[in-house]
């Protein structure tokens, strides 16, 4: 409950400034364009933000998998490589005796078969207990060497076996050692020593088909290199990659290698013997499908993003003008509304001031009728030509008063709307009666350039009254003492009518020409209600007529009316008026 | 018909309008009989043998339009004149409707009310 009012203030403070400056609109707009876009772009981020992580995610999957499969199953074939070799020394040493194996020929015979058949031997010796070579048989000279300090010769004769790392040794070249304990009959413990060359391991390697860009070798549990690797050294250089210590088992991680590449590293660790078998692929391989599908789901959210930016900002475009145009509608409707409200009150006061009036002036009139009648009919007397003339202008000073009451109360009866045969001359000569003083005494020209036989327009008197008292008071502050007003009318074609009110005036900058018909615009400041042009172009385009200014600072203004014959004022809009 | 014998009721509640006016039109050869508001117009008419009258609109208690339906039920053929101080022609024309001969605005001009007179009791 409380939740909904707050977020019910929001939403008001939002979209309810009641401000009517244009800012006011800029605001609204900028606020219903933000409220939209968060509305309408969070959700969907928030959305491709979670499908990136899942699919990520899950391609993760798709790929690691078959990458530890693969790692195995290499593995695996390593294993089974090597326990092949083992087997095949141990078959040996249990076949032929000591004493056979002592032979230098039957050896290299079994050398040979060795070779011909399995691959990857490179030599064949047999050790006696005290650790000397007794006989060889391979591409080097070591027959009497001597073994017994060497790690190898102890392991073996301690477990049976041994696989060694791959090493140099004497033969300088990368291979290792396969040795296989055996006793005599007599119970003297021999070895039975093979070097297998490391060749048949990159043969092992390449089988797993690879691309160009990943990497796979064997690391011996110190992270030594026991093969070539592309990228991280040969054979016996130490491997620059941080491999996990004591390794067993499989598994898979993330790293950097030392050239900056982001890598996956796949590895897993042999039962059998000391190795560990390392795969390398960058992220760029094993991610190439994820970045297709992340190109994608950018492109498809940049393209939504962008359609939906636009459309909102469409959308609000259209909004924000149809608000405007409602709220000009009715701020002009209400504008006129009080004008009229004012202008009928003020109306009625001077109806009423006129009609108080008139009562003691029809009084004074007829005091003074009556001493004039009294004088006509009485014999001559020394002051009569005298009283006569008081008298006359008593009754001269009751017309003028009387007409400026009728005029008055004229004015008060035309605000109600009457659409009438009007010579638009005579509207002017009306209103002209209002200003005449004001021209004579402030030496203003008015130039009169009424058209003859101008046709009758069907119009509202006092409306239009009220269009010419606007901007003829208009012309008068704008117009220095001594300026020029000139007021034309002539005919246009349809039988309209068109009246022109110029001046030479102080003219309406090029800044606000285009605000002045606006309502409430006004540049006099305290003086002005900035009414008066726009209830002028509220009535001409009432009548059915238009209205246009031409002005330069400094050189004056010259507003045109043109007025059509009938103007088309249906019933509704009449009875506003 | 000679002027002397013409009989006019001036109503209105300003009385120094119609005793002055009276005083003029009795220059002038008339009759004039003043009442000060319709209720005493229409003694005079019920009282007086009156040619014609002269009502002013705006009065206090019975207005000039009342006064002239009350007038045009006790003396349908008298012709009366109405005089408004306001500018407005609408109670004027209302009035015309319900039988007042003419209307003129105050101030008047005394020749202009004459010649009225003149026609209206011509016409009668």
């Amino acid at each position: 409950m409380f939740k909904t009012r707050f977020f019910k203030q929001i939403i008001d403070k939002l979209f309810n400034t009641v401000i009517t400056s244009p800012e006011h609109y800029s605001r609204l707009r900028r606020n219903i364009i933000i409220t939209m876009l968060i509305i309408t772009i969070l959700p969907l981020t928030s959305m491709i933000i979670i499908n990136h992580f899942q699919y990520r995610a899950h391609l993760r999957n798709e790929i690691t998998n078959p990458l530890i499969t693969l790692a195995n199953k290499t593995r695996h074939s390593f294993e089974l490589f090597l326990k092949e070799r083992l087997s095949t020394v141990r078959f040996i040493a249990a076949a032929y005796t000591y004493d056979d194996l002592k032979d230098d020929q039957n050896i290299s015979r079994i050398l040979s078969f060795l070779k011909m058949e399995l691959g990857g031997f490179v030599d064949l010796g047999v050790i006696n207990y005290q650790g000397d070579l007794v006989s060889y048989a391979g591409p080097y000279s070591l027959l009497g060497k001597n073994y017994s300090d060497q790690s190898s010769f102890q392991e073996t004769q301690l477990k049976g076996q041994f696989i060694s790392n791959v090493f140099m040794g004497h033969r300088r070249y990368p291979h290792l050692i396969i040795a296989v304990q055996h006793l005599t009959d007599s119970g003297q413990s021999w070895i039975l020593r093979a070097t297998i060359d490391t060749d048949q391991f990159d043969g092992l390697i390449r089988s797993m088909g690879l691309d160009p860009l990943s990497d796979a070798f064997l690391v011996d549990s110190a992270g030594v290199l026991q093969t070539h690797s592309k990228y991280y050294g040969q054979v016996l250089e130490t491997c620059p990659l941080k491999l996990p210590t004591g390794m067993y088992g499989s598994d898979i991680f993330e790293t950097k290698d030392q050239l900056g590449r982001d890598i996956l590293i796949a590895y897993t660790a042999f039962t059998s013997s000391n190795y560990v078998l390392v795969i390398v692929k960058p992220q760029s391989v094993v991610l190439k499908s994820w970045y297709a599908l992340k190109t994608e789901l950018l492109i498809v959210f940049a393209i939504s993003v962008i359609i939906i930016v636009f459309a909102i900002i469409r959308i609000t475009d259209t909004l924000i003008k149809r608000i405007r145009v409602s709220d000009e509608k009715r701020e002009t409707a209400l504008t006129e509304l009080q004008h009229n409200q004012k202008l009928s009150s003020i109306g009625r006061l001077a109806a009423g001031v006129a009609h108080e009036i008139n009562n003691p002036l029809a009084i004074i009139n007829e005091k003074a009728g009556l001493m004039n009648d009294i004088l006509e009919f009485s014999d001559d007397f020394k002051s009569k030509a005298k009283f006569l003339e008081l008298t006359e202008s008593v009754i001269t000073s009751v017309d003028r008063c009387r007409k400026i009451t009728h005029r008055l109360l004229g004015f008060a009866k035309r605000i109600d709307i009457q659409i009438e045969p009007i010579n638009i001359n005579s509207v002017i000569t009306e209103v002209m009666g209002f200003l005449e003083r004001e021209a004579v005494y402030r030496k203003i020209d008015l130039r009169l350039r009424l058209g003859d036989n101008l046709h009758l327009i069907s119009s509202d008197r006092g409306q239009l009254q009220q269009v010419c008292l606007n901007l003829l008071t208009n012309a008068f502050a704008a117009v220095q003492d001594g300026g020029i007003i000139t007021v034309k009318t002539e005919n246009r074609q349809n039988n309209g009518i068109q009246l022109t009110i110029s001046d030479n005036g102080c003219g309406i900058p090029a800044s606000i020409i285009k605000h002045i018909f606006d309502p409430f615009f006004s540049t006099k400041k305290e003086k002005g209600t900035g009414l008066g042009l726009s209830i002028t172009y509220g009535i001409i385009k009432k009548l059915s007529g238009t209205i246009t200014v031409q002005s330069k600072e400094g050189e004056g203004a010259v507003f045109t009316i043109v007025l059509p014959q009938e103007p088309q004022i249906n019933k509704e809009e009449q009875n506003e008026l | 018909m000679s002027s002397n014998t013409i009989t006019v009721l001036l109503v209105d509640d300003e009385d120094e309008f119609t005793s002055t006016l009276g005083e003029r039109l009795e220059i002038r050869g008339y009759t004039a009989v003043t009442a000060s508001d319709g209720e005493a117009g229409i003694q005079c008419i019920i009282n007086r043998d009156i040619d014609i009258a002269v009502l002013d609109l705006m009065m206090p208690g019975m207005n000039g339009l009342e006064t002239l339906k009350q007038i045009k039920n006790i003396k349908p053929t008298l012709p009366v004149i109405l005089l408004t101080g306001h500018g407005s022609t609408k109670e004027g024309m209302e009035g015309m409707r319900l039988g007042a001969l003419d209307y003129l605005m105050k101030p008047l001009d005394i020749n202009e009310l004459i010649k009225r007179i003149t026609q209206a009791v011509q016409h009668k």
